[in-house]
């Protein structure tokens, strides 16, 4: 039976509408949305939220789970990330001309691979048995890829219709994404509990190679890559966001299947796994599809917290990185969570700041002074779960050094603390957040990562919508006070990129002084 | 429980569910599904104004914002020689720079104060203007939209701040070995004094003036080169009032003509080398140019690319990425552009130790196109894939917008995406064969650019090596 489409339409419609008249937000609005929206949680843990959006046959979900490379330690950095890589490698059902003799070949291949890692990671290695323990493994690794239909999850779904297919890894969170034409539900249910329920670890060294390269390419070869990590490695001293979620080198070369095995065990269980689906989808239908497919997933008991927190900063800390490229400059102060109330002061002083031609910095660094070419803040590097960071990266104009653009920088960041927020400032945040809420619900896909991004974060999607009320709130007393606590010069780090060799030599002093 | 209890109250379980319907598939394969509800492509208005301008209209009424978008006849390919970079300065400060009306900054706080926003920019081909604000400020923001194309104020202290951002991208150029290499190979193809691969340098960026910018709007900004589309949550009869009301009065311009953009029409095989030794990887591209989109055998060409290069179960992707482990980043396409030729082109970033093994394996895959032609399974996956996904193109009518302008200025015709769709379906293997030969890889131009030392193999494997200077040029004002 076909829905009546335009009915739901003008209901999702409708929102956006009283979204848009700049008044406080009020229950009723989010009353509104809710009637489109629902939330179904499995027995075994696993969270969906169902938006119904009919205006295109089209869907778009994101599966967000909580786990990130914050919950690496030392010696497995770099696996949250393979394991988002190993997700798309298909289970027993799925990427393999025999699934029995591919298990037998990929037990042989793993205990093949961890007899060459004992004895290259010996105290006193004998070359000669790490060179044949090598070319046993290598052997074995051509046995096992022999059983393997490669690529065949990208297959099934680009011959379905799938687009936008992707996954991303932070500090906090990996996602999962793409977009099916609705007659194709039924194979988003099928593919990705497959994935989740019984993923197979197959090509787990080949994609080794990969990531490696991965990192070769955005980490090493980008001095903005060398910079970030460099920076986010002096951030913090004891909480694991300082490690660079794409891992050290050292790692990369040394996780194994049996890790990536362990952390699936651990991490991936299905109360830690939030779906949110959005497009010509229908709840009653849906519902009983999802319990179907993922209620085949038991449940498992909730890793352990994390136990470290950052103690609080006592020393400013500078690094100087010394590249053969053009100067770069970072500095960045810690401040809570996002889940922290003065979150909202956080968002509004990025406004005021670095949002658009009208904001402070780049009216003071760019436009008047002509120090740097590019300013940026973000609240809530590397991470927003945990006590993360306030950072800014400027860009210097040509011939400028940092130096030059901290003093600027820091003036403005002073000003932040002893005088009042304009009026026209506050108003201009306020109005802004507002429709940029509106802009990114434009899309299924933006919608889908927004609602499963708050559900994962805040335990519940409605946050989205809290937000923007929170934001309305903040005073400009509020932003003095929370600049006041944040801006101190022993709550920060300082990171640059200086070309030693060619960096410009201080001008000579002009006549007259 | 005995085997035979456990046993029948299984059989008790699958008996009790409704039949296939509820069954759970195991493999992919036994998937069955409904067909796509009925979805026609949306038909903007297309109106043109007594002025000539060309208005396109899509009314959208879910979210209440309207957008609108010029294409203007124009673009950085037109650029004088000794002043690349006008376009690029001009429609930045058409928008910095205010209007005779209101100066740059007062512009700045009317729109952000609205969260609206308008924006130009220079592409090679042609000039865009865009804006976006909330439905109840449209009618004032689409005034500003006209000022700003019919009367800029073109402040030269904009100029000042344009130009100092360009200059700061010229001194980072090759900072970021992928950019250089993008660049440099866009250079060997087109010819590096073609419009299509030159760049910006301090010296052409120093000459712009603002009389410069003056002569460049007074040349490019007529009412019959413009076509304004508009999408959203507006009524048609208001939205093209409004418009008339804009724009109606603006006179028509002297009769446009195509430029002639020169670009190097003979393939240069070749190996160009840039040497950058504190990446830690080589970044290789290789190719000549591509075609047209209305060469005949364009649609076969969408498909080789979809088997070539379109998944991850695609040739390239496959062999390149999931089976040699060699790179993360790999892609290969004979691309087709509006007007002129696009680039044929592979690409990957890869370990330095594993150079040579990566250009051979391009190489490879590339004369592999022809030496192992597509087999009917390929192309009819590769096929499927674009059909099954073919809604995509279509599912949101600012897309659907977009593409009506772009076909319209092109001179495409209208009702290209559903001629696209059945031109698809109808192509056969023996196309897709036949195109595979528009990939010569006896006229590559190979662009490297990386470390010098510790390749697994030396470049002149390949071909006479012609180094590439990523050196800073002088700085600006100084010989």
């Amino acid at each position: 039976m076909k829905r009546n489409a335009a009915a739901s339409r003008a209901a999702f419609a409708l929102l956006f509408l009283i979204l848009a008249a700049a008044v406080p937000l009020a229950a009723q609005d989010l009353a509104s949305f809710e009637a489109k929206t629902k939330v179904h949680v499995l027995p075994n843990g696993w969270t969906f939220i169902i938006v119904e959006r009919p205006a295109a046959p089209v869907f778009s979900f994101a599966t967000v789970a909580d786990v990130g490379s914050a919950q690496e330690v030392p010696g497995i950095t770099g696996l949250a990330h393979m394991f988002e890589h190993m997700a798309f490698k298909g289970t027993p059902n799925l990427g393999t001309s025999d699934y029995e003799g591919e298990k037998k070949a990929l037990d042989a291949l793993e205990a093949a691979y961890q007899a060459y890692q004992a004895a290259r990671l010996a105290p006193h290695p004998d070359k000669q048995k790490v060179q044949s323990l090598l070319a046993d493994f290598k052997a074995k690794q051509k046995v096992a890829s022999s059983f393997v239909l490669k690529g065949a999850f990208d297959d099934v779904l680009s011959r379905e219709g799938g687009v936008g297919t992707n996954a991303s890894t932070s500090a906090d969170a990996t996602r999962y994404f793409y977009s099916l034409p609705a007659n194709k539900i039924e194979l988003f249910a099928y593919l990705e509990s497959e994935r989740f329920f019984h993923p197979v670890f197959r090509d787990f060294y080949e994609e080794r190679d990969v990531v490696m390269e991965e990192r070769r390419m955005t980490t090493e070869s980008e001095p903005i890559g060398r910079l970030i990590e460099q920076f986010t490695l002096a951030a913090f001293s004891a909480h694991p966001y300082h490690q660079p979620t794409i891992g050290y080198a050292s790692d990369l070369e040394s996780i194994t299947m049996t890790d990536a095995e362990h952390f699936f065990r651990t991490w991936y269980v299905p109360s830690a796994l939030t779906t949110a689906i959005v497009g010509d989808v229908h709840a009653e239908t849906l519902i009983p599809l999802l319990d179907k497919y993922f209620g085949r997933i038991p449940a498992r008991p909730a890793a352990p917290p994390l136990r470290t927190v950052e103690p609080p900063q006592v020393a400013e800390k500078t690094v100087v990185l010394d590249d053969p490229s053009q100067p770069m400059y970072v500095e960045a102060y810690h401040k809570p969570a996002s889940t922290h109330p003065d979150q909202a002061v956080y968002n509004a002083i990025d406004d005021i700041l670095s949002t658009g031609r009208t904001s402070r910095l780049y009216r003071a660094l760019v436009r008047d002074k002509k120090l740097a070419v590019h300013v940026e803040s973000f609240s809530g590097y590397p991470g927003e779960k945990y006590p993360s960071l306030w950072a800014i990266l400027a860009v210097p104009a040509f011939g400028v050094t940092n130096q030059q653009v901290q003093a600027a920088l820091r003036e403005e960041l002073d000003k932040l603390k002893s005088q009042d927020a304009t009026d026209e400032e506050v108003a201009r945040f306020k109005t802004r957040s507002k429709a940029n809420l509106i802009r990114s619900l434009r899309n299924n896909q933006g919608l889908a990562n927004q609602l499963a991004e708050y559900q994962r974060l805040f335990g519940d999607w409605r946050e989205l919508f809290h937000a923007i009320d929170k934001l309305d709130k903040v005073t400009k007393a509020d932003i003095r006070r929370v600049a006041g606590e944040t801006f101190v010069s022993e709550n920060r780090t300082v990171a640059m990129l200086v070309n030693k060799a060619e960096a410009p030599q201080p001008a000579a002093p002009k006549g007259g002084h | 429980m005995t085997i035979r209890t456990a046993s029948t109250l299984l059989l008790a379980a699958i008996l009790a569910l409704p039949a296939a319907a509820s069954a759970q598939a195991t493999h992919a394969e036994d998937l069955r599904y409904p067909p796509l509800p009925r979805f026609d492509i949306p038909q903007p208005e297309r109106v043109v104004l007594d002025n000539g301008m060309v208005v396109m209209l899509l009314e959208d009424h879910e979210l209440p914002l309207v957008e609108a978008t010029a294409f203007i006849r124009g673009g950085s390919r037109q650029d004088p020689a000794d002043k690349a970079g006008l376009a690029k300065l001009g429609a930045t400060v058409l928008r910095t720079g205010g209007t005779l009306g209101r100066p740059g900054d007062a512009m700045d706080d009317y729109l952000e104060s609205r969260a609206a926003s308008i924006e130009l920019r220079a592409a090679e081909d042609h000039l865009q203007a865009s804006l976006s604000s909330l439905k109840a400020d449209f009618p004032d923001v689409l005034r500003a939209f006209a000022d700003i194309l019919r009367q800029p104020a073109l402040d030269a202290r904009k100029l000042d701040v344009a130009r100092n951002q360009a200059v700061a991208d010229v001194a980072r150029q090759n900072d970021d070995p992928g950019q250089s290499m993008f660049r440099e190979f866009r250079k060997v193809l087109y010819g590096p004094d073609s419009p299509y691969g030159r760049t910006e340098t301090f010296a052409s960026l120093g000459k712009i003036r603002r009389d410069d910018l003056v002569a460049w709007h007074g040349e490019a900004f007529h009412p019959d080169r413009i076509i304004l589309g508009l999408v959203g949550d507006f009524q048609r009869d208001d939205a093209l009032r409004q418009i008339r009301g804009a724009f109606g009065d603006w006179p028509k311009g002297p009769a446009w003509t195509h430029p002639d953009v020169p670009y190097r029409k003979q393939p240069s095989p070749g190996v160009w080398f840039g040497r950058k030794d504190e990446s830690t990887q080589s970044w290789i591209a290789m190719g000549h140019l591509g075609g047209l989109r209305s060469d005949p055998d364009y649609y076969a060409l969408e498909v080789l690319n979809q088997l070539f290069s379109g998944s991850f179960a695609s040739r390239l992707v496959d062999d390149v990425r999931t089976r040699k482990g060699l790179a993360y980043s790999v892609n290969g396409s004979i691309d087709s552009d509006y007007d002129h030729p696009g680039m044929a082109y592979l690409f990957v970033s890869t370990k330095l130790q594993t150079t040579g093994a990566s250009i051979d394996a391009l190489l490879e895959e590339a004369r592999n196109l022809t030496a192992q032609p597509a087999t009917d399974e390929e192309v009819s996956k590769a096929k499927q894939a674009l059909l099954s996904s073919f809604v995509f193109n279509y599912d949101t009518r600012r897309q659907v917008l977009r593409r009506q302008l772009t076909l319209e200025y092109f001179g495409y015709p209208l009702d290209w995406l559903s001629r696209y769709r059945s031109a698809i379906d109808s192509v056969t293997t023996e196309q897709v064969r036949a195109a595979a030969h528009r990939l010569r890889p006896d006229d590559f131009s190979i662009v490297v650019v990386g470390p010098a030392q510790g390749t697994d193999k030396p470049l002149t494997a390949y071909g006479k090596v012609t180094p590439l200077d990523l050196s800073l040029p002088p700085a600006p004002g100084k010989k």
